[in-house]
């Protein structure tokens, strides 16, 4: 019965996993740019909820509704500024721009909120309370809720890039980006959208974090993206439900590692993704074959 | 502006106006003082041999290429600096060469991309539906999976659907079979008709000189010959085309009475 909970453990956590590397995968799907600093965006949108939350008394659970335009809003400022700038030079230019950007911002969170982890309060209710079947399996809503936020999210991203206009166009960017010029489409304007769709989605992961466990300014960059990478490249890249695949897949994996001995859990997670690297790597749900 | 054309008389102002254009490929000279005009209604075809600057001349009057020196006029407004989506959102909408469907996009979805932007006019997906028959019943096909016709003929649409005031067509013919050429070729009345004009690119000179109004040879990123279809003789285009007896030193034929 253990392991059937670590495997739902895993499950559920992979949601919030997924929420980490969907964003990093669009980005790189639209404008092959790879966002180091997504991870440290997650801790900003963190950091920003519990301001929020200590300022105006917004309901805990709710403050993403404030955190999350915000951060899209600096993801299309940021895209249509920084990234947009490193891209004229070369895919390569942003890697270096946004390692950098990450380090700042590490660097900026360590200088202004010390190193001191800090959590986004729930209240224990949610934290605390989970549904008991048996004595062994123990599901805490606040993990149900956040696995449910990440598939609504995913079912929501998948719906505007296939139906609506703006989505039709992030993905014609993303095919052929001077043919979509030749057809009036201003490609700059649609890398912000791609951005801020994924800086949103991050930042929900951020926030969703914090509540789940604490946040700190070097966690962004130890952990959430690391496990959007691994997500990612386990579920395959440019995939959106890869990324629910990659993250449950991992989090089951470092589930069922923490169940042999606690401190396999780490690596557990990266056997796997090493394991994938080798024998598949093109990621679990990729189409295209292997040539 | 209503300088009669000498080549021309009488057909008002020119729609697109290149003057004096020069454009390079890093060291290498691509266009040499390239200059020409384009009436409302004329198919305007530009031909030569590989590497003569065709494509080069089309992409730069699309945008997608800096001129090192020299502009471009288009309804008299000076665009040698517009952006390529300003072009195109102004009426110069480009089919470019090798189709450049969006791969992974359904047929409708490749129409609607190109209809995002579009200026009001004629052409609807409908109209375009009725245009190819084929299409209507297969829009929900990913573009990938089409021949290379019927995507050449997707990728025409796609850029229909813009209502461009003059349509650039970049190597219509290049990697299709002769039969699937002809009848691409042979909608074009039908475009006319909705009041387009054409500027095309064709390495293929016997089918530009069909569909052609007006004709410019380039050999090497120079003008070697101008003029009507009907005005210029075979030798004369072969010359032109080829660079024989010096022929690329010879800038414009000689015209004399109309044919």
């Amino acid at each position: 019965m253990v392991w059937v909970n670590a495997m739902i453990q895993g499950l559920l956590v992979g949601g919030l996993y997924a929420l980490f590397a969907c964003g990093l995968s669009l980005m790189f799907g639209v404008m092959k740019v790879v966002n180091l600093a997504h991870g440290d965006l997650a801790v900003v949108a963190g950091y920003i909820a519990i301001g929020i939350i200590f300022v105006t008394h917004v309901p805990v659970l709710w403050s993403f509704l404030i955190v999350v335009p915000v951060m899209a809003a600096l993801g299309y400022a940021l895209q249509r500024t920084l990234i947009q700038t490193a891209l004229d030079r070369s895919v390569l230019t942003t890697l270096i721009v946004t390692f950098g950007l990450s380090v700042v911002v590490e660097n900026g969170l360590l200088q202004f909120f010390s190193a001191n982890t800090r959590g986004i309060g729930v209240g224990l209710s949610l934290v605390t309370a989970s549904l008991n079947i048996g004595s062994q399996i123990q599901i805490a809503y606040l993990l149900v809720v956040i696995f449910a936020a990440a598939v609504v999210v995913l079912l929501g991203l998948q719906y505007f890039l296939s139906r609506s206009k703006y989505g039709r166009l992030i993905r014609a960017v993303a095919d052929d980006r001077e043919a979509a010029q030749l057809a009036g489409a201003d490609y700059r304007h649609v890398f912000g959208i791609a951005a801020a769709l994924a800086f949103g989605t991050v930042a929900l992961g951020g926030v969703a974090y914090g509540m789940y466990s604490q946040l700190a300014p070097t966690t962004g960059t130890d952990t959430i993206l690391l496990y959007a990478f691994a997500a990612v490249v386990i579920g395959g890249l440019g995939s959106l439900w890869g990324t629910l695949l990659g993250g449950v897949v991992l989090g089951v994996a470092q589930q069922i590692g923490a169940q042999i001995n606690l401190s396999y859990e780490g690596l557990a997670g990266y056997l796997v993704f090493l394991a994938v690297l080798v024998i598949r790597p093109e990621g679990l749900t990729s189409r295209r074959a292997q040539s | 502006m209503t300088a009669p054309d000498g080549d021309r008389p009488g057909e008002g102002t020119p729609l697109l106006e290149v003057r004096d254009l020069v454009v390079h490929h890093g060291q290498l000279k691509a266009l040499d003082v390239i200059s020409f005009r384009v009436f409302p209604g004329e198919v305007y075809a530009i031909i030569g041999a590989n590497g003569a600057g065709k494509s080069t001349l089309l992409r730069t009057i699309a945008g997608l290429h800096h001129p090192t020196s020299g502009s471009m006029l288009f309804e008299g407004n000076d665009i040698t600096r517009l952006r390529p989506e300003r072009r195109a959102t102004a009426g110069i909408v480009m089919v470019p060469e090798g189709r450049r469907l969006f791969a992974s996009l359904s047929v409708e979805e490749n129409l609607q991309v190109g209809a995002t932007y579009a200026r009001p006019g004629p052409w609807t997906l409908d109209r375009v539906y009725e245009l190819f028959d084929w299409m209507k019943g297969r829009r929900n096909q990913p573009a990938a999976q089409l021949s290379g016709g019927e995507q050449q003929t997707v990728a025409l649409g796609r850029a229909l659907v813009a209502n461009p005031r003059v349509l650039l067509l970049d190597e219509l013919s290049l990697g299709l079979a002769p039969v699937v050429v002809q009848r691409i070729y042979g909608m074009l009345p039908q475009v006319l008709e909705t009041g387009l004009t054409v500027l095309l690119v064709e390495q293929d000179v016997s089918q530009a000189m069909r569909v052609a109004s007006h004709i410019h040879c380039l050999l090497e990123g120079r003008t070697t010959l101008e003029g009507r279809p009907a005005d210029v003789t075979a030798e004369q285009v072969e010359a032109a085309y080829f660079g024989l007896n010096g022929a690329a030193s010879t800038t414009q034929p000689s015209e004399g009475s109309e044919a």
